[in-house]
Order: structure tokens, then sequence, then C-alpha cells
């Protein structure tokens, strides 16, 4: 494991709930990168926030030797590229670029559809899952044959996916919906458990009894219907 | 390697499908530019990319890569001992390229393309303060990404300047349109002098849309809404 990490500062700006945040825990832990991790309140914005992302005034944040990077996917590169031990991002490049085609359909189609959900009912709400599941459909194939979307191991799409996993999947419970169900997404159901036997995942993400208590308070707020 | 080994699917006034094309110019990497046409959709760019159907798609020995900034990866990460890196070293740095690329992609872009579609003055008022806004955050991110040298990747063009710059025509046909500056030497010098050298670059003009084909090809697809 690599020495430097006594004189190095590392901080991360994150909130508990937010898998955009928990995903980079998942990669600092990986690395065995110790930091420390300041929780915010994404309601009420720190200036210690809004002086470190400006621009997009969001966490994560990850702030190292004092120099902030903003944007999951950016920070995850990041990490990566500075510490080598356990790399996440294969080494060859269209395999590389694979991981950053996946990550950003993750983040830009999956999360983005599924997210259309918010204060939807009946047959608008209907289109959302099929649109969500239409999307989850292609990760569905791509884990064909593989315990991870990485490969034999968890690698960088895996830990973008966890908001798939641990996020839109614990939702179903609330929201009543099953937008994931085991006979059309046998191997997704596969890859969680998988997910699951890793030691790191499992002590990195939120804790499912608060998470789903948090889940279902936000959805109140934001007026989804449960069922 | 033969032209043919490396194909990309696009169209002429596409600022993403330039992308990938000035990538593939600064690395002297030749290949074969396979048109679309305005309205419809080829069988092969289905085939090749079946997850958004858009371009550009790079096909390099039939092995499709999708996404323009991921195509600019890919392109080098693969001819990385032909011509000059498109990404800086330092992994810090790197992080500032990503960053404010997919502040450009998922901001400033979004707005830039919203004036062409919007309604009334008020509305296009609104577009343009939210622009030069922008321009701001970007002049900052030139000083302190170019340190001094003429391009955001230093003494070469790079990835940030390829994410920016692929805009500018379509910057220039939206000031039209507006009668109004955005890109404004008054406002941003730093950023209209870096402008000015990157539709300069050989590597850029053979693939720059004239701005007045531009505009005409804009009329076509933005028609203007009834006053």
């Amino acid at each position: 494991m690599a020495e430097r990490s006594n004189s190095e500062e590392v901080k991360l700006l994150g909130m508990w709930a937010s898998p955009f945040s928990r995903r980079i825990e998942i990669a600092l832990t990986l690395k065995g990168v110790s930091y420390e991790f300041l929780e915010q309140d994404i309601t009420n914005k720190s200036s210690l926030l809004l002086q470190l992302n400006p621009v997009n005034k969001m966490i994560p944040v990850l702030v190292h030797n004092g120099k902030p990077i903003s944007e999951s996917l950016v920070i995850l590169e990041y990490i990566d590229e500075t510490w080598r031990d356990n790399p996440i991002l294969p080494q060859d490049p269209y395999e590389r670029t694979m991981a950053r085609f996946w990550s950003k359909f993750v983040d830009e189609q999956i999360y983005v559809t599924a997210m259309k959900v918010v204060g939807k009912t009946g047959k608008e709400r209907d289109a959302v899952v099929e649109a969500t599941r239409d999307l989850l459909m292609f990760l569905e194939k791509e884990l064909v044959g593989k315990d991870f979307l990485g490969g034999k191991s968890l690698g960088f799409v895996d830990i973008v996916a966890t908001l798939v996993a641990f996020w839109l999947m614990r939702t179903e419970e609330i929201v009543g919906v099953k937008v994931v169900p085991v006979e059309k997404f046998p191997e997704i159901h596969r890859w969680v458990k998988n997910l699951l036997g890793n030691d790191v995942i499992k002590k990195c993400i939120p804790p499912e009894d608060e998470h789903l208590k948090y889940i279902r308070a936000r959805m109140e707020k934001l007026n989804i219907k449960s069922a | 390697m033969a032209s043919s080994d490396v194909k990309l699917i696009g169209a002429w006034a596409s600022p993403f499908v330039m992308r990938p094309r000035i990538a593939l110019n600064l690395k002297s990497v030749p290949y074969e530019f396979l048109q679309e046409t305005f309205g419809s959709k080829s069988e092969l760019l289905l085939k090749s990319n079946p997850v958004h159907k858009k371009i550009p798609v790079l096909l390099h020995a039939d092995k499709p890569v999708c996404e323009s900034n991921i195509i600019v990866e890919y392109i080098d990460d693969t001819w990385s001992s032909s011509g000059p890196s498109l990404l800086p070293s330092d992994p810090y740095d790197r992080a500032m390229a990503r960053f404010w690329a997919a502040y450009i992609d998922e901001k400033w872009f979004v707005v830039l393309r919203s004036f062409l579609k919007a309604g009334g003055e008020e509305e296009k008022k609104s577009v343009i303060a939210q622009l030069e806004e922008g321009n701001a955050f970007l002049e900052k991110a030139f000083i302190d990404c170019s340190k001094g040298k003429p391009f955001f990747n230093g003494d070469n063009i790079g990835y940030l300047d390829i994410a920016l710059g692929c805009f500018l025509a379509w910057l220039r046909v939206t000031e039209l349109a507006a009668s109004h500056k955005i890109l404004d030497e008054a406002k941003t010098p730093s950023l209209s002098k870096w402008a000015e050298n990157f539709c300069n670059d050989p590597a850029v003009k053979p693939v720059m849309p004239e701005t007045a084909k531009l505009a005409e090809f804009a009329k076509k697809i933005f028609p203007r809404p009834e006053a």
C-alpha cells in the first residue's frame, strides 16, 4: 500500500445519502486512501462548499492538498490517476473508453430518466418506468457472462452504477413499482448480489434502514405517491 | 495504418463531430469521413451506436467509439506516440480539463443552443446574460489552465480547447442572430484571443464550418418563431 497518505491531506465534502458522494468513498476506500469526510447540508449550502465549487455549488467535492475537484466522474478519474493501487479503470484504451461510455450512460440516461418519475402518476409514471427499463436493458445485456460490469472484478462502471443497485432499486420498495423485476433483469439482480459480496461496497453504501427512511421522507417531500 | 481502418460517422455542421476530426488531425491520423444526411440516420450509424443513435461515431478497425469527448480521449490514448498529448500530464490539470469540458456541455452549450430556440426579447436577453456569466467563468478557467500559453492545453491545442472551440462557429451564428457580441474582447480578452488562435490552427481550419453557410443551415433547422 502506498506510503504517501500520511503527508497528504484528503477531504471529501459529501452527503451520506447521495450516490454521487458514496461512489467517491468507495473509490477512496478501495485504494486505501484515508480521508476526512465533511458532511454537507445540501438544503443549506455551507460557505466552504460554495467557495470550493463556485461553478456548480454541488457535492461531492474532493480536496487534495488544498486543491478542490468537482464532478463525481472527474473525481473518480483523478483518484485512479493519483493513487495507482487497485486500478478502477481498465488499461486497454478501448476498454477504458467503454467504461467511460457506460458511466456517462448511467448518470446522463438512466439517472435522468428515472428521476422523471418525480410527481408523476398513472400513465405518465408508467411511461417513465418503461423508458427506465429500456435503458436498464443495456446494462442487463452488458452483464451477460460477467460477474461485474468491470469484468471479473469491480471496476469504474460498477462503482458508478451503484446508483442503480442501491438507489434506484431501493426506491422501488417505497414507490411500490418494481422498476427492475428479477424476471426481466436476472443479470442485474445477480450483479447486485456480487456487489454485496464485496466488503468495500458493503462498508460504503448507506445503511439500508436509514436509507429507506430517508428516501421515503424525500419522496413525500417531492410528492411521489407510494403504493 | 490504412485510412480505411479509421472511419468517422458525422456531419459537417455538428460541433460534436468537429471534436474527433480536430483530434484526428492533430494526431495526423487519416480517416474516412462518412457524412450522414440531415434528417435521416444510416444503418451503419444505428448499428454502431444503438444506445444513442447519434453522431459522431468513430469506427476503429470496425470497433465503434461514441460520445465526442470520450472519442477524443480514445484518440489521445490510442495514438499517444503521435503528435502532442491532448490532455496535460498532471492529474490535477487533467481533472480541471475534464471538469470544464463537462461544464461546457452540461451548462454553457445548453444555454447557447437555447438562444436559437428562444422566443421573445426577454428570453433572449436572459440567455445572453447567462452566456456572458459562463464566459466569465471560462475566461478565468483559461487563465488558470493555460498558465500564460496560447491554449487551455498549453502550447498545443488539446481536449479542452477542442471541447469549447468546436462551438465557435455556432457562437458566431448566434451573435449574428442576436446582433450582439457574446464573446467580447472587452469582457473576456484572453478567451477572445484564444478563440482567434484556435480558429487559425491548421488542425481546425479545414473542419470549422463557414459562418455564412452555418447561418443558412441554422435558419432551416431553427425556424424563427412568430413574433
